[in-house]
């Protein structure tokens, strides 16, 4: 057994700074009024292309938005349920973004 | 060897209640064996794009084959979405090209209304990314969305300057009795519909139909003893993109158009100034001013520009006719069968028989087949000897 140094994961800093959250821009977006059927309920719902900071691009359904939304808005993604396979299968969860808390 | 199309036959586009996918494929079957004079061809190619999803029914060759009367034939479908149609006759030029084979028809065939509403948007939706597109509630029409939305704010350009595409649509298709949507587009009225997914409206999105058209293709010495003035096939080129959007380093440069158009034109020796008219897959109006980019006609975010003047620039009459026979806007879009009906009407379009929509002198047409939002693109230029 070897005593834990200062380089050890016991000392590692502990405060969360937040950069590991995936953070992007509005690519693009749309409302979406006549989904799939397994998204019926949700609708209508904004889908985006988010511009990820580290240059990726990314499908996803916005989320939290409660103001008028544009291309260029700064949001940040968030674990969220998807949809339900059928009336009694699973929870499929997945990611969304939502607009960057300022 | 040369190609040519020998024999051409469509149902019209619409709700076919009453007709199984199985009946519209024979019905246009055999008005092109009926038109080439032929009883017999040495293979079948279909293309259709949602039997599975909307019909609950795949081996469609077996299927349409023995209903056409031709036992034992080797038949089978080609599939690539909404470019079905268009990849199933590049499948059956190849085939002629090649020599090993003399004649081949060419089915493209879609019942889609055997379920509605969002169960078949959901059908829809096989042919867009799984796991990281339709997973996360897009569907083709959303992602055309984002699409127009983006160019919108990119090249700064409003919905209205998309208009004419959708008014010459309607106009061209009012004139043609296989159109689904025959009513004509009051100027105006495009910035009323309701929105889909917007920007993407009623009047921007092309209606799902049920439909079948069908080519009889076959070699240049055939098409000879067959057809008085054969149209020949001189181009043909199919050419790939990434599937999902965002694998696309920009989603507003439509490459595989861009490819297969080039492909296709380089192949039958012709610049775009040689074409007489286009067929584009104008599912979106954002679709039909990528793909006028892509092809040459307008630098990047100019290609709305054709759509000026209430569509006067691209009328049969115009510079550059467009959708003359209404493109998927009003003729309706029936899927994997649209890249045959594409194929059908230029031959109509070459032969003089355009009615009110002929372009006059009408030499060399392209026509243009898209699956997915550029994932899939079938290019094919049909042309007939000068008068």
């Amino acid at each position: 057994m070897t005593q834990a140094g200062s380089d050890s994961p016991a000392a590692a800093k502990r405060e969360y700074d937040g950069a590991a959250v995936a953070r992007g821009t509005i690519y693009s977006y749309t409302l979406v009024q006549e989904p799939a059927a397994e998204f019926a309920a949700q609708a209508p719902f904004y889908l985006a292309l988010v511009e990820l900071d580290d240059g990726a691009l990314i499908t996803a359904q916005l989320t939290d938005i409660d103001a008028a939304v544009s291309i260029g808005d700064r949001v940040e993604m968030v674990t969220r349920k998807l949809t339900t396979d059928g009336d009694r299968g699973m929870i499929i969860y997945g990611y969304k973004f939502r607009p960057v808390m300022t | 060897m040369g190609v040519s199309i020998v024999g051409a036959g469509m149902t019209p586009v619409r709700e076919h209640w009453s007709s199984g996918l199985d009946e519209l494929a024979v019905e246009a079957g055999a008005m092109a064996l009926r038109d080439a004079g032929l009883a017999q061809v040495d293979a079948l190619y279909i293309g259709n794009g949602y039997g599975g999803a909307f019909n609950r029914q795949a081996q469609l060759g077996s299927l349409l084959a023995a209903r056409l009367g031709m036992e034992q034939l080797e038949a089978y479908t080609c599939e690539a979405g909404d470019a079905s149609g268009g990849v199933a006759l590049r499948t059956g030029y190849l085939a002629v090209a090649a020599g090993d084979l003399r004649s081949v028809m060419v089915i493209g065939v879609e019942k889609a209304t055997d379920i509605v509403g969002a169960a078949r948007t959901t059908a829809r939706s096989i042919s867009l990314h799984a796991d990281s597109e339709s997973i996360n509630g897009a569907t083709l029409t959303a992602l055309a969305g984002l699409l127009m939305r983006r160019y919108m704010g990119q090249y700064e350009v409003n919905l209205s300057q998309f208009e004419g595409f959708s008014v010459n649509a309607h106009q061209n298709g009012s004139r043609n009795e296989f159109a689904m949507l025959r009513n004509q587009l009051r100027p105006g009225s495009f910035l009323q519909a309701p929105m889909i997914a917007d920007p993407v409206s009623l009047f921007d999105g092309a209606p799902d139909g049920d439909g079948a058209a069908a080519v009889v293709l076959a070699d240049s010495e055939l098409a000879a003893d067959l057809a008085p003035s054969p149209v020949s096939i001189i181009g043909s080129a199919v050419a790939t993109d990434s599937l999902a959007l965002q694998d696309r380093a920009d989603p507003l440069d439509l490459r595989a158009v861009r490819r297969s158009a080039a492909k296709s034109l380089e192949q039958a020796g012709l610049a775009i100034s040689d074409l007489s008219a286009l067929e584009l897959h104008d599912a979106y109006t954002v679709l039909t001013a990528l793909s006028l980019e892509a092809m040459g006609y307008s630098d990047p975010g100019k290609g709305w520009q054709w759509a000026r003047r209430e569509g006067a620039r691209i009328a049969p009459k115009g510079e550059l006719p467009l959708s003359t026979f209404g493109g998927l806007k009003s003729r309706g879009n029936p899927g994997g069968a649209t890249g045959v009906y594409q194929a059908v009407e230029a031959a109509r379009q070459l032969r003089g028989q355009a009615g009110e929509n002929q372009v006059e002198s009408a030499r060399n047409i392209l026509i243009q087949n898209i699956g997915g939002l550029g994932a899939t693109v079938a290019t094919h230029i049909l042309s007939v000897p000068a008068a």
